[in-house]
């Protein structure tokens, strides 16, 4: 056996201090009471108070909730289909579609819906946001649940054919239940991916609509407010329960994202 | 209805939808940029129209005109080179940084090996303009690091720094926000060696160093290669990290992109940009994937 040296979990440790340092750090100055992100002062709540009374950033929340929650459950029905089709059949184009916009940088996903839509004489809004939502979601639906096919007995679904289930019945009552935690971990996925998404929105939004991370842009931008700090913590805290909701429920899920 | 029959209309339904939405929201956008990208300019910004119909007929309004800037202004090569190295250099880092902690990982048994991973991939999901946000307050000028720095640097008698809206800044906050894109893929990998290889490399008499050079980090390579690549593709072209944490010294080819698209609303100049991005994203992730294939064999 060889001798496990010390330096490798130290700088193991270093990383994910790097990696949560910063995060932290934001969570602890939104119970900071002082106007200036530099040093402790003593715990408040109130920046959490200032936010129930924000109405810009209400709005923006309630924005984003309503995009995320049609964007997510459009994407995980196309998705799984798209998933679906892409294990069962040989397909070229569909792959190639699903992947791509997962591949590229996203600001170019951005620019061409923005001309897409402007060209089409849309005006830029909740809709224009929802229908780029679905189109970036779509793919990673698309991957969760083709790896959770992949892991399924086949032999299942052939089974409930012989015994003379149509294809939609087995399909229904032998695939879709077993694949289901690959549904709901991709819908959850979906949905975190819609509610922090900054890029697409920033080109598809126009001035119509504001969601939260707009509007934190907006709020960085001009004058740093620990209102920030505030909203942010309640957004990362959101995103820390969906993600390990989504793991518990597919382990892959997660690393399709990243 | 026969079978075969039967089978293509299930498989078209399946297949139509996803297959229909994805051509119509991210197929003819694609088109419509290339498109754009030989359209002239606007008067009031945008696009002019597509066709003109003149005295001499109806003819259609397309040029090179906006390629033709690109090339003759060295100015835009600059900035694509200046984000290739900003990507290059985020790159390098994260590889750095991630090679321990994914060797970490992959050598921990199974229990731990999942809550690290778990733990790599958590901040990830956290929204990515806070993680940038967050950068903001630690570089900023009243903030413990800046103050500290400058307190060190007094004492050698140096004048004080800037951190927040510097190249060093933007440095920072692309490492920061892509380092899980490296240690994925890596732990990836090096998760697949089989340990027996290193006993035999000490059997045989390789020392620590030598057994990491030669049989590791070979071993390691297409997922290097791969790291770098899912590094290097979303760092080349990013417009929000520059804008929050760059200032003005810190301009990448995203953020002109953005420029031209939403201030400038020079759309078809904004397309060609847009497009040699394209191109040099889709080269990258050739060269990585020849590379990858190559060290394979």
């Amino acid at each position: 056996m060889r001798k496990n040296s010390l330096w490798l979990p130290l700088a193991g440790f270093l990383v994910y201090v790097f990696l949560y340092a910063p995060l932290l750090i934001v969570v602890a100055f939104s119970f900071n009471d002082s106007r200036l992100n530099s040093q402790w002062v003593g715990f408040t709540l109130e920046w959490y108070r200032v936010l129930l009374h924000h109405e810009a950033m209400l709005q923006a929340a309630g924005n984003s909730l309503l995009i995320a929650l049609v964007a997510s459950a459009v994407s995980t029905v196309l998705g799984t289909m798209a998933g679906f089709a892409m294990y069962r059949f040989r397909l070229r184009v569909l792959p190639l579609l699903v992947l791509a916009p997962i591949a590229i940088p996203e600001i170019l996903t951005g620019v061409s819906l923005l001309l897409f839509f402007v060209l089409l004489g849309m005006t830029l809004g909740m809709v224009s946001i929802i229908l780029s939502h679905i189109a970036f979601c779509l793919g990673f639906v698309a991957i969760v649940v083709r790896s959770r096919l992949a892991g399924m007995d086949e032999s299942l679904t052939e089974a409930a054919r012989d015994l003379g289930a149509t294809p939609w019945c087995a399909f229904r009552r032998v695939t879709l239940p077993l694949i289901m935690p690959g549904v709901v971990a991709g819908a959850l996925m979906a949905f975190t991916l819609s509610i922090d998404d900054f890029v697409i929105t920033f080109f598809t939004a126009g001035v119509g609509a504001s969601t939260l991370p707009l509007q934190i842009y907006t709020m960085v931008k001009t004058s740093v407010t620990p209102e920030v700090n505030a909203i942010s913590s309640l957004l990362m805290l959101l995103t820390l329960v969906l993600i390990l909701v989504a793991s518990k429920l597919s382990p892959s899920a997660l690393r399709s994202g990243a | 209805m026969s079978a075969a029959w039967r089978a293509s209309l299930q498989r078209f339904l399946i297949t139509g939808p996803p297959l229909v939405y994805l051509l119509l929201f991210f197929g003819i956008p694609t088109l419509i940029m290339v498109l754009a990208s030989l359209r002239l300019p606007g008067e009031f910004g945008g696009l002019a129209p597509l066709w003109e119909t003149g005295p001499s007929g109806t003819e259609l309004n397309l040029s090179l005109e906006s390629y033709g800037r690109f090339f003759s202004d060295s100015l835009y090569a600059w900035l694509f080179f200046k984000s290739f190295l900003y990507a290059l250099v985020t790159a390098v880092a994260c590889l750095l940084l991630a090679y321990p902690l994914a060797l970490l990982i992959a050598r921990s048994p199974g229990k731990r090996r999942d809550l690290l991973v778990l733990l790599v991939i958590l901040p990830f999901w956290s929204n990515f303009l806070i993680r940038v946000y967050a950068w903001m307050i630690i570089l900023g000028p009243e903030s413990v690091l800046t103050r500290t720095l400058n307190a060190l640097l007094a004492g050698l008698g140096i004048a004080p720094v800037e951190l927040l809206f510097t190249p060093f800044a933007v440095l920072v906050g692309l490492v920061y926000v892509h380092l899980p894109f490296m240690v994925l893929p890596l732990f990836a990998n090096l998760e697949k060696h089989d340990p027996a290889l290193l006993d035999a490399a000490q059997d045989l008499g390789a020392g620590a160093w030598s057994r990491f050079w030669r049989v590791t980090f070979p071993l390691s390579l297409p997922g290097v290669y791969a790291g770098t690549a899912l590094v290097f593709i979303p760092a080349f072209g990013i417009f929000a990290i520059p804008d929050l944490l760059g200032g003005t010294q810190g301009i990448m080819i995203g953020n002109v992109i953005k420029q031209q698209f939403l201030d400038t609303r020079d759309w078809p100049f904004g397309s060609v940009l847009s497009m040699v991005l394209t191109v040099g994203a889709l080269a990258l992730a050739g060269l990585a994937a020849l590379f990858g294939r190559r060290t394979r064999v």
